[in-house]
C-alpha cells in the first residue's frame, strides 16, 4: 500500500487515492480525431518511471500529477493540479 | 530427442529402476543463427505458439525465447480457470475454440496438464443479476456452448458450504454454470507445450533476454538478446504483462497498460469445493486445488505496475468476498499469496496478430483472462505466423481494431483499464 | 532456567486426556506426556512426530479445536496450551497408529515426484474420476464447515522504530531506540520475550538472559513503547508499510470477552528493525523424518524452556559448534547423551574441547540412516570416516547449520549476499528503511548481537558483559554437502515428502531452474513455505549442477511468513459489514408502505409495494396502470445530481454533454447524454439552468460515482482556467418524482402556484419545505422532479403521498418506473446503454452537437462508429404471443446466429400485452420483421415484431399541459 504526499493534505495512504490516467493521454476536446484517439488508445507504458495523474478521490478530492516508477512504486514530484485557490 | 513416451506403464518400469531412465523434458540448447520464427517469451502461449507452428504448419526451425524460466511469468501466477462462458460472441468463438483444445490436450501433449471440467459457475445475486446471467448463457447456447442456468435450490446442492442466507448483501439466488469448464494445472502446461515443442524440434532458449531488433529498413529481421543475435524470417511478441516494454524495444506503443493481480493459496485441506464459483458483483473467484489449497483471487490493483507483487488491500478486498460467500473459509489460512503482471488492453479482449512493423507480430493484451486462452491463443498466433493471415476466430483482435472503433468491450468500460 | 512454572492444564489429543502445564505449547506438553506419533506425513502416509520448536516445524500438524473454531493444520509447536484444547491427528484413517494410507509408502516407487504428469490420460471425463480419489487422498486436515464465530479486527500503526522479533537483538535495538526518544513498536511471534535466550544459559550484565528479557521489555514500556505479544509481521509491503497479525485467541480458543480473536495490524514505520534470528537446518539421511528426530535447538528448547526431555538417550549429529549446546543442555536435564557426532574432521575450539571431556565425541561423522524401534526412531546409523556405527538411541538431534530468516527483507526488495562460511544467504542492501540484526543478519556472538544491535536502534555506542558458561558461541558453519543417499528416504521437505531422490529425478528431467524444481517436485510448497527445506535442496541442486548455491538461484519469499487465517485479512468486512448499505432518505416510509427492496450497486429502492396477497408482479402492473390513469410517487433520491455554477458552467457542460447546453434558457431543462472518450454513450440525464449562471445536472443511479469524477476530471485537469464549480450534490438532497394526469393538479395544490410547464424548473415549497421542481417525465405522463434537502424530506412526501392518495394515486416502485419507461421508449443505462452504444445506435445521434467540442466527438469519427451499417440499434419488441424473455436472444429459427438481443421486457401498461426494447444489427431498418426472442437457459420462446422503440403517445401530447 502506497503512501502517496497529497500536495493538499500530506502523506496519505494508496486507499484514498485513485489512478486516473498518464499525462501523455489527457485528451482535450480540441485535439484532431487522430491524435486523440492515438493519446487516449496507446499512452506510455514504461518498465519504469511514468509521469501520472491520480486523485484524492477519498479524501480532499484534489488533483496531483506525480511521476512514479512502475517496478519500485517510489514517488517523486508531486504538483497539484486544478485551479489556482482564490485570493 | 529427450525422454521416452509418459505412460503408467513406463512408470511401473522406471519403478523397477528408480525412475532412472526418464530423461530431459526439454533440451536447452544454444541458439542457432537463424530461425524462420522467433517467438518471444516461454510462457504457455508463446511455447503453444512454437508446438502448433511445428505440429500443424510443419514450421520446425522455431526458437523460444524466454528471459528466465519457461512458465514462470503468468502462465505460473494465475489461478488455473479454464472456461469459455463468455458474453461477446467473438469471444465466446475463440475461448471455446480454445476450451475444445484443452479437452484433449493431455493425450495430445503427451503430458498430463489435469484439465479438469470440473463446472465453472458464475453467482447470480438479484432478479436482475439472473437475468443477465440467463442473457449470457441464452447467447452462449446460440454459439452452441453449453450453458446451464442453476436456481438457488440446485447451487445449494452443489455447493454446501455457500452461505445461502437470504438476508446477506449479496444473497445467492442461482447462477450460470458451464460444466465444460475448470481448472488445469498451471505449470504443466508450459512444460507440456514445451516438451512436445521440443520433441518436433523446437529450440527453447531460457534465460536468454530480448533488447532489441534486427531491423532491414522497416522490416523486422530478427532480435538482439543477452545471448547474442538471432535472425529470423518472423518476429513473434508473445510476452503477456510486458507488451508494453517488448514492443516498446521497437518503438511501438500499444492500447495496453501493464497492471498487477493478486491471488492466494490456503493450507491444503480435505475436499471441501468442487466446481469453480465466480461471482461479478463480488469480484472474485474461488476453486480447490487438487493438492487441496483453496485458490482464490480478486481484483486488479488499480493502478499500473510492473511489480511482481501485490498491494495488501486488494487482497483483503478478494478475502472478505470470499468469506461472505463461504464463510467457512474463514479459518483456513493463507500459506501464499503472489502476483502477477496483466496486459490491460483498453477494450478488455487481447490482440493477436500483425504490428504496424513488417516481420513483428504480437500477441498480447489478455488482461487477467489469458490462461483459459493458452492452447487456442497459440493455435490462432501459429496459423497467423504460418499464413501470413489471421484464422478467422483471431480476425476480430486486430490491433487496428481501436483506431477503427471495432473494440470488443466484454465489460462496456471503454479505454480505462483501471475500471475493468 | 526451568520455565515451565504454569498450572496443570487439561488438554485431549485423538480423543486421549493429558495434563500439560500453562506455558507449554502442545507439542511440549505432547512430547512431556510421552507422545511421540503425531501426524501423517502428505503423501506417504509417513509417521511423524515433532520436530521443531517453533513456526518452521514441518511436521506435527494437527487440527485443533471444535466446530465453528476448528483450525486444521495447527502446528503443535505454535499454539500454546489453554484449559480443554482439543486437538486431533490428521490425514489418516481409521487411526494414527495404523493408517492404510501408509500403503503409499510402498507404492512410492511408483509415484515419484510429477508421476500425476506421465499418466491418466484419456478424455477429461476419465481424468475427472482419477482426481476424485487424488483430491481425497491429498489435502491435510478436514475442511471447517461451520461458521466462524469470533471476529477479526483491523488496526492502523504508525511508529518510528518498528522492531520484528524480541530476541536479544530485538530487545537491545527497541530499549536503545525508545531511550533515543523514537516512537517504538516490537513485535513478536511467540508468547514469551526472549528468543533465544529462553533456551539458552546465558546471563547478561549479570543478570540471567529470561529475567535480562524481562526488565528490556518493561523499560521499552515504560518508555511509552508498544509490545505486541503473539504477533507475527507476515509481510513487508510498499513504503514502508508491515502488516502484523496478532492472536488474542489461541487456535481453536474463545477469545476474552469483546476481544477479537485475532487483529491485522498496518504498521507504517519510519524504519524497520528486523530481528528475526535464524532456523536451524536438519540434516538429510535415511529415514531423517522418524519421530524422534528433532533439530537441535528444538530438542535444547524444550529441555531448558520446558523442562521436558524430548528422549532418554540422545545422539547428536551437528555439522557446528552450536550441537554442542544440545548435548550439554540435555544432559543437564537428565537425557543421556550417546554420542555427538561431528561432520567436521577436525573441530576447535573450548566448546569442542568441554564436550570431549563429557560426551563420546566422533569427528568426521555423518549420520546415514534412522533406524525405527516402534513409533520412534531407535537407533543412529552413522560413518565413522569410512566405518559404520549403530548408536541405539530414541531421540537424535540434528543441527545443519542455520538459516538466517531474511524473509521480510526479500519481501521488502532487498538483496541477498551469499556468506560462503555460514553456507548462508545473509541480507545485503536494503531497498526500503529496514535493516536486519542478530542471528537474522548472520551474527553468532551474543555480546557482539547486543552492541550492533543497541547500535542499531540509535543509542550511544555500549557494551554487554556476556556470561556464558560454555563461551561466546562461534560462527555457525555449514551443513555438510548430503553424501551418498542410503537406501530409503531422505527427506528435503518434510511436510511434502519431497526427497532427495525426488530433487535428482526433477534435475534428470531438466527442471533445473529452482523455480521448476520447486513446482516440479512441490519443495518447499508446503504450508512451511520451505522454512527447513529449501538450503538442503538448493545445496543438491547446486551440487548437481557444479555450481556454487548463489549461482542455482533462489525462489521468491513471498507473504505471508507464516501462514495466517483468512478471517484476519476480511477483519470487520463480514456478515452486516461485509459492504455498506446506503438507505434511502425516506427509508422509513417506504419499509411502512411494504416495499419490496431492490439492492442496485450499495442502495436498496424500493422494487413494488404488494399489498397483501399480490405478487410483486400484479404490483408493479397495478401501480403502471396508476401512473397512467392518476398520480405515482417513486423515490429518485439515488439519481446523481450536480450544480454546476460561475460564469463557464455552461462552457463546462458543453465540454461533457454531447447535447446543446448554452442556448438553454433561464428556468428551462433538457433531456442531456454523454460520451466516453472513445465515443460510445456513457450515461444519461436532464440538464437545468436554475438561474442565469447555474445549472443542476442529474445523471443516473449507476453512473453517478463516474460522472462526479469525469465532471471534477474535466474541470481540474482539462480546464483549470475556467471559472466554474461543480458541487456533488447527491447526498444533499433527496428527490421524489411525481407522475400522471392528476401530478399537475397535485402540485398546483400543495405549492398554490402553477407548476411548471414541461422541461421547466421553478422552486416553491410543500409542506413548509423549500423545493425545486423539474418538469421532466420518464414515464411519459406530466411529471416533476420534487428536490428537497435530504433530512427535510419527510414532510414533503407525506404532503405528495396524502394529496397522491387523495387522487387515487400512490407510491410505485422501479419495476413500475422501468414498465412506463418501455412503453416510452426511454433507454437506461445498464440495459440499452451497455458501453458499447453509440448515439446513433440509441436513435439519439439527432441531438449530439455537430461542431463537435464535447468529450467523445473525436472517437465518434471513428470508421465503425461513423457508419451504421452492422451496428446494433435500438428498436421496440411486440409480443405477438407471451411474455417476452428479458435477456433472450433474437434469432430467426432456434439455434442460429443471433442478430440481437432483449435488453429490456414488460407487459404493456396501457393496454394488454407485451413489449420490450432490443439491440438488433441494422435494427432501426427493419421494423417489420419478426424474430423470435428465444431464451434457451429458460426454455422460454416468443414471436417478436420489431418496431420503433415508442409505443405510448409517440407525439408526446400527454406530458404538454
Amino acid at each position: 500500500m502506497l503512501l502517496i504526499a497529497c500536495p493538499h493534505c500530506g502523506p496519505r495512504a494508496q486507499e484514498e487515492f485513485s489512478y486516473e490516467r498518464t499525462t501523455d493521454s489527457v485528451v482535450t476536446t480540441e485535439a484532431a480525431p487522430d491524435a486523440a484517439m492515438t493519446a487516449l488508445f496507446t499512452r506510455e507504458n514504461p518498465r519504469g518511471v511514468a509521469e501520472e495523474i491520480w486523485r484524492h478521490t477519498y479524501g480532499c478530492r484534489g488533483w496531483m500529477v506525480f511521476r512514479r516508477d512502475r517496478i519500485s512504486h517510489a514517488i517523486s514530484d508531486i504538483r497539484p493540479l486544478g485551479p489556482e485557490p482564490l485570493a | 530427442m529427450s525422454g521416452g513416451r509418459y505412460s503408467a506403464l513406463a512408470l511401473l518400469r522406471g519403478a523397477l529402476g528408480g525412475q532412472q531412465h526418464w530423461g530431459r523434458a526439454w533440451r536447452s540448447p544454444e541458439p542457432a543463427p537463424s530461425y524462420d520464427v522467433v517467438i518471444i517469451g516461454g510462457g504457455g502461449h508463446g511455447l503453444a505458439t512454437a508446438y502448433y507452428l511445428a505440429k500443424v504448419h510443419g514450421i520446425r526451425r522455431v526458437a523460444v525465447v524466454e528471459r528466465s524460466w519457461i512458465g514462470g511469468g503468468n502462465t505460473g501466477r494465475n489461478t488455473t480457470i479454464v472456461r469459455s462462458n463468455y458474453r461477446q460472441p467473438q469471444l465466446q468463438r475463440m475461448l471455446d475454440h480454445s476450451l475444445k483444445l484443452w479437452e484433449s490436450l493431455s493425450d495430445e501433449l503427451n503430458y498430463n496438464v489435469m484439465f479438469s471440467p470440473r463446472g465453472a459457475l458464475f453467482l447470480g445475486h438479484s432478479d436482475a443479476d439472473m437475468t443477465r446471467l440467463a442473457e449470457r448463457g441464452d447467447a452462449l447456447v446460440a454459439q452452441g456452448i453449453d450453458a446451464e442456468l442453476m436456481d438457488r435450490a440446485a447451487v445449494a446442492k452443489l455447493i454446501p458450504l455457500l452461505d445461502m442466507s437470504p438476508d446477506v448483501h449479496w444473497p445467492v439466488q442461482g447462477g450460470l454454470m458451464q460444466w465444460r469448464g475448470g481448472t488445469a494445472r498451471h505449470d504443466a502446461v508450459a512444460w507440456g507445450f514445451a516438451r512436445a515443442a521440443d520433441r518436433l524440434g523446437v529450440d527453447i532458449i531460457e534465460n536468454c533476454e530480448v533488447t532489441g531488433y534486427v531491423r532491414d529498413g522497416e522490416r523486422v529481421t530478427g532480435v538482439t538478446t543477452t545471448r547474442g543475435t538471432i535472425a529470423a524470417s518472423k518476429v513473434a511478441i508473445c510476452v503477456a504483462g510486458n507488451s508494453g516494454h517488448v514492443a516498446g524495444l521497437a518503438g511501438l506503443r500499444l492500447p495496453i497498460e501493464s497492471h498487477t493481480l493478486q491471488a492466494y493459496v490456503t493450507e491444503a485441506v480435505k475436499p471441501m469445493i468442487d466446481t469453480v464459483i465466480m461471482s461479478q458483483s463480488l469480484h472474485c473467484y474461488i476453486s480447490q486445488s487438487d493438492k487441496g489449497g483453496i485458490v482464490a483471487g480478486g481484483d486488479p490493483d488499480f493502478f499500473p505496475s510492473y511489480a511482481q507483487r501485490g498491494q495488501p488491500l486488494r487482497l483483503e478486498d478478494a478475502i472478505a468476498q470470499a468469506l461472505a460467500l463461504v464463510p467457512a473459509l474463514s479459518r483456513l489460512r493463507m500459506v501464499r499469496c503472489w502476483a502477477g503482471v496483466t496486459d490491460m488492453s483498453f477494450d478488455g479482449s487481447p490482440i493477436i496478430g500483425d504490428t504496424p512493423m513488417d516481420g513483428l507480430y504480437l500477441n498480447g493484451g489478455w488482461c487477467y483472462g489469458g490462461f483459459k486462452a493458452t492452447p487456442g491463443s497459440g493455435w490462432l498466433y501459429a496459423h497467423h505466423l504460418a499464413t501470413g493471415k489471421p484464422h478467422d476466430l483471431a480476425a476480430p483482435f486486430d490491433l487496428a481494431r481501436f483506431a477503427e472503433g471495432r473494440t470488443i468491450d466484454e465489460a462496456g468500460v471503454g479505454p480505462m483499464p483501471q475500471h475493468r | 532456567m526451568n520455565a515451565r512454572d504454569g498450572s496443570p492444564v487439561r488438554f485431549r489429543f485423538d480423543g486421549r486426556e493429558y495434563t500439560g502445564q500453562a506455558g507449554d505449547t502442545l507439542a511440549a506438553a505432547l512430547i512431556a506426556n510421552g507422545v511421540a506419533l503425531v501426524a501423517r506425513s502428505f503423501k506417504y502416509h509417513r509417521p511423524r512426530g515433532i520436530m521443531a520448536a517453533g513456526v518452521e516445524e514441518p511436521s506435527a500438524l494437527v487440527t485443533v479445536g471444535e466446530g465453528g473454531r476448528r483450525e486444521p493444520n495447527t502446528r503443535a509447536t505454535d499454539v500454546f496450551l489453554y484449559e480443554g484444547l482439543v486437538a486431533e491427528s490428521q490425514n489418516r484413517w481409521p487411526s494414527l497408529a495404523f493408517d492404510l494410507g501408509a500403503i503409499n509408502g510402498l507404492l512410492s516407487p511408483l509415484i515419484p515426484a510429477g508421476f500425476y504428469y506421465k499418466t491418466f490420460f484419456g478424455p477429461p471425463k476419465r481424468w475427472l474420476r482419477y482426481e476424485h480419489f487424488i483430491r481425497k487422498a491429498a489435502g491435510m486436515g478436514a475442511p471447517p464447515t461451520a461458521a466462524d464465530p469470533d471476529a477479526y479486527a483491523h488496526r492502523a500503526a504508525f511508529c518510528d522504530v518498528l522492531v520484528v522479533g524480541a530476541g536479544p537483538a530485538g530487545l537491545a535495538a527497541a530499549v536503545s531506540a525508545a531511550e533515543a526518544g523514537r516512537r517504538v513498536m516490537l513485535v513478536e511471534q511467540d508468547c514469551r520475550i526472549g528468543g533465544a535466550l529462553l533456551r539458552e544459559d546465558v546471563a547478561i550484565d549479570g543478570i540471567a538472559g529470561h529475567d535480562w528479557s524481562a526488565r528490556a521489555a518493561a523499560r521499552i514500556r515504560a518508555l511509552g513503547g508498544r509490545i505486541l505479544m503473539r504477533a507475527t509481521a507476515t509481510g513487508y509491503w510498499d513504503h514502508n508499510l508491515v502488516t502484523v497479525i496478532e492472536r488474542r485467541a489461541e487456535p481453536g480458543a474463545v477469545p476474552p470477552v469483546d476481544q477479537p480473536a485475532q487483529v491485522l495490524w498496518k504498521v507504517r514505520a519510519g524504519e524497520v528493525i528486523l530481528a528475526t534470528g535464524a532456523i536451524e537446518r536438519p540434516l538429510a539421511f535415511s529415514g531423517n523424518d522418524r519421530p524422534g528426530v528433532m533439530l537441535a535447538q528444538a530438542a535444547r528448547t524444550y529441555a531448558r524452556r520446558y523442562g521436558v526431555k524430548p528422549g532418554r538417550r540422545a545422539v547428536i549429529a551437528t555439522a557446528h559448534d552450536d550441537g554442542y549446546r544440545t548435548a550439554f543442555a540435555l544432559a543437564d536435564a537428565g537425557v543421556e547423551v550417546a554420542a555427538v557426532l561431528d561432520s567436521r574432521d577436525n573441530p576447535q575450539g573450548t566448546l569442542v574441547a568441554a564436550a570431549r571431556g563429557r560426551f563420546a565425541v566422533h569427528t568426521g561423522a555423518v549420520p546415514l540412516a534412522a533406524k525405527r524401534s516402534g513409533d520412534r526412531v531407535g537407533a543412529l546409523v552413522a560413518d565413522l570416516g569410512g566405518r559404520q556405527q549403530t548408536f541405539a538411541a530414541d531421540l537424535v538431534a540434528v543441527s545443519g547449520g542455520v538459516t538466517p530468516v531474511v524473509h521480510l527483507h526479500k519481501q521488502a526488495g532487498g538483496e541477498l549476499v551469499w556468506d560462503a562460511g555460514m553456507e548462508a544467504f545473509l541480507p545485503g542492501a536494503s531497498r526500503q528503511a529496514n535493516r536486519s540484526i542478530g542471528a537474522a543478519a548472520g551474527g553468532h556472538s551474543l555480546a557482539a548481537i547486543l552492541a550492533e544491535s543497541w547500535a542499531a536502534g540509535g543509542g550511544p555506542a555500549r557494551n554487554f558483559a556476556v556470561t556464558d558458561p560454555l563461551g561466546d558461541a562461534a560462527a555457525p558453519q555449514a551443513a555438510p554437502p548430503p553424501g551418498a543417499v542410503a537406501p530409503g528416504k531422505s527427506f528435503v521437505d518434510f511436510q511434502n515428502d519431497v526427497t532427495l531422490a525426488d530433487v535428482d529425478l526433477a534435475w534428470r528431467e531438466g527442471y533445473r531452474s529452482v523455480e521448476h524444481l520447486k513446482r516440479y517436485t512441490t519443495l518447499g510448497m508446503a504450508t512451511d513455505q520451505g522454512k527447513t527445506s529449501n538450503m538442503a535442496a538448493l545445496s543438491r541442486l547446486a551440487q548437481a549442477q557444479g555450481v556454487e548455491i548463489p549461482a542455482a538461484g533462489l525462489t521468491t519469499f513471498r507473504p505471508p511468513y507464516t501462514p495466517a487465517t483468512l478471517g484476519a485479512f476480511a477483519g470487520g468486512a463480514v456478515g452486516d459489514h461485509a459492504a455498506p448499505i446506503r438507505r434511502l432518505p425516506l427509508y422509513d416510509k417506504h419499509e411502512a408502505l411494504g416495499a419490496v427492496w431492490q439492492p442496485v450497486g450499495y442502495w436498496r429502492r424500493p422494487r413494488g409495494y404488494p399489498r397483501p396477497g399480490e405478487a410483486l408482479g400484479e404490483a408493479s402492473l397495478r401501480e403502471a396502470r396508476m401512473v397512467r390513469s392518476a398520480v405515482g410517487l417513486v423515490d429518485v433520491s439515488t439519481l446523481a445530481t450536480f450544480a454546476v455554477s460561475g460564469p463557464d458552467a455552461a462552457l463546462l457542460l458543453e465540454l461533457v454533454c454531447a447535447t446543446g447546453v448554452a442556448k438553454l434558457a433561464e428556468g428551462r431543462g433538457r433531456y442531456t447524454f454523454m460520451l466516453r472518450e472513445d465515443g460510445f454513450v456513457m450515461d444519461d440525464g436532464t440538464v437545468w439552468r436554475t438561474a442565469p449562471a447555474r445549472y443542476l445536472l442529474t445523471s443516473s443511479t449507476g453512473g453517478s460515482d463516474r460522472m462526479a469524477q469525469r465532471l471534477s476530471y474535466v474541470r481540474n485537469v482539462l480546464r483549470p482556467d475556467l471559472r466554474v464549480s461543480v458541487a456533488n450534490l447527491q447526498e444533499h438532497f433527496a428527490a421524489i418524482a411525481v407522475a400522471g394526469p392528476r401530478a399537475a393538479d397535485l402540485l398546483a395544490e400543495l405549492t398554490g402556484a402553477p407548476p411548471p410547464r414541461h422541461m421547466s424548473c421553478d422552486s416553491g415549497a410543500i409542506g413548509g419545505t423549500a423545493v425545486t421542481i423539474l418538469a421532466a417525465s420518464y414515464s411519459g405522463e406530466r411529471a416533476f422532479e420534487v428536490y428537497a434537502p435530504a433530512d427535510a424530506i419527510g414532510p414533503v412526501w407525506d404532503a405528495l403521498f396524502a394529496g397522491a392518495s387523495a387522487r387515487d394515486g400512490g407510491a410505485y416502485g422501479l419495476d413500475a418506473m422501468d414498465a412506463l419507461r418501455v412503453e416510452k421508449g426511454h433507454v437506461v443505462v445498464g440495459a440499452e446503454v451497455d458501453g458499447r452504444s453509440t448515439p446513433a445506435d440509441l436513435a439519439l445521434a439527432g441531438m449530439v452537437r455537430k461542431a463537435g467540442g464535447f468529450t467523445g466527438w473525436q472517437g465518434l469519427t471513428r470508421p465503425a462508429l461513423a457508419d451504421p451499417s452492422g451496428r446494433r440499434q435500438l428498436v421496440g419488441l411486440e409480443s405477438l404471443d407471451g411474455p417476452i424473455p428479458e435477456g433472450g436472444m433474437l434469432v430467426p429459427a432456434p439455434g442460429q446466429e443471433p442478430q440481437g438481443h432483449v435488453t429490456t421486457a414488460a407487459p404493456r401498461v396501457a393496454q394488454a400485452g407485451w413489449i420490450g426494447l432490443a439491440l438488433v444489427v441494422d435494427g432501426a431498418s427493419r421494423h417489420g420483421d419478426e424474430l423470435l426472442a428465444w431464451s434457451p437457459t429458460r426454455r422460454q420462446q416468443t414471436r417478436v415484431r420489431l418496431s420503433a422503440s415508442h409505443f405510448y403517445d409517440a407525439e408526446g401530447a400527454r406530458y404538454r399541459d
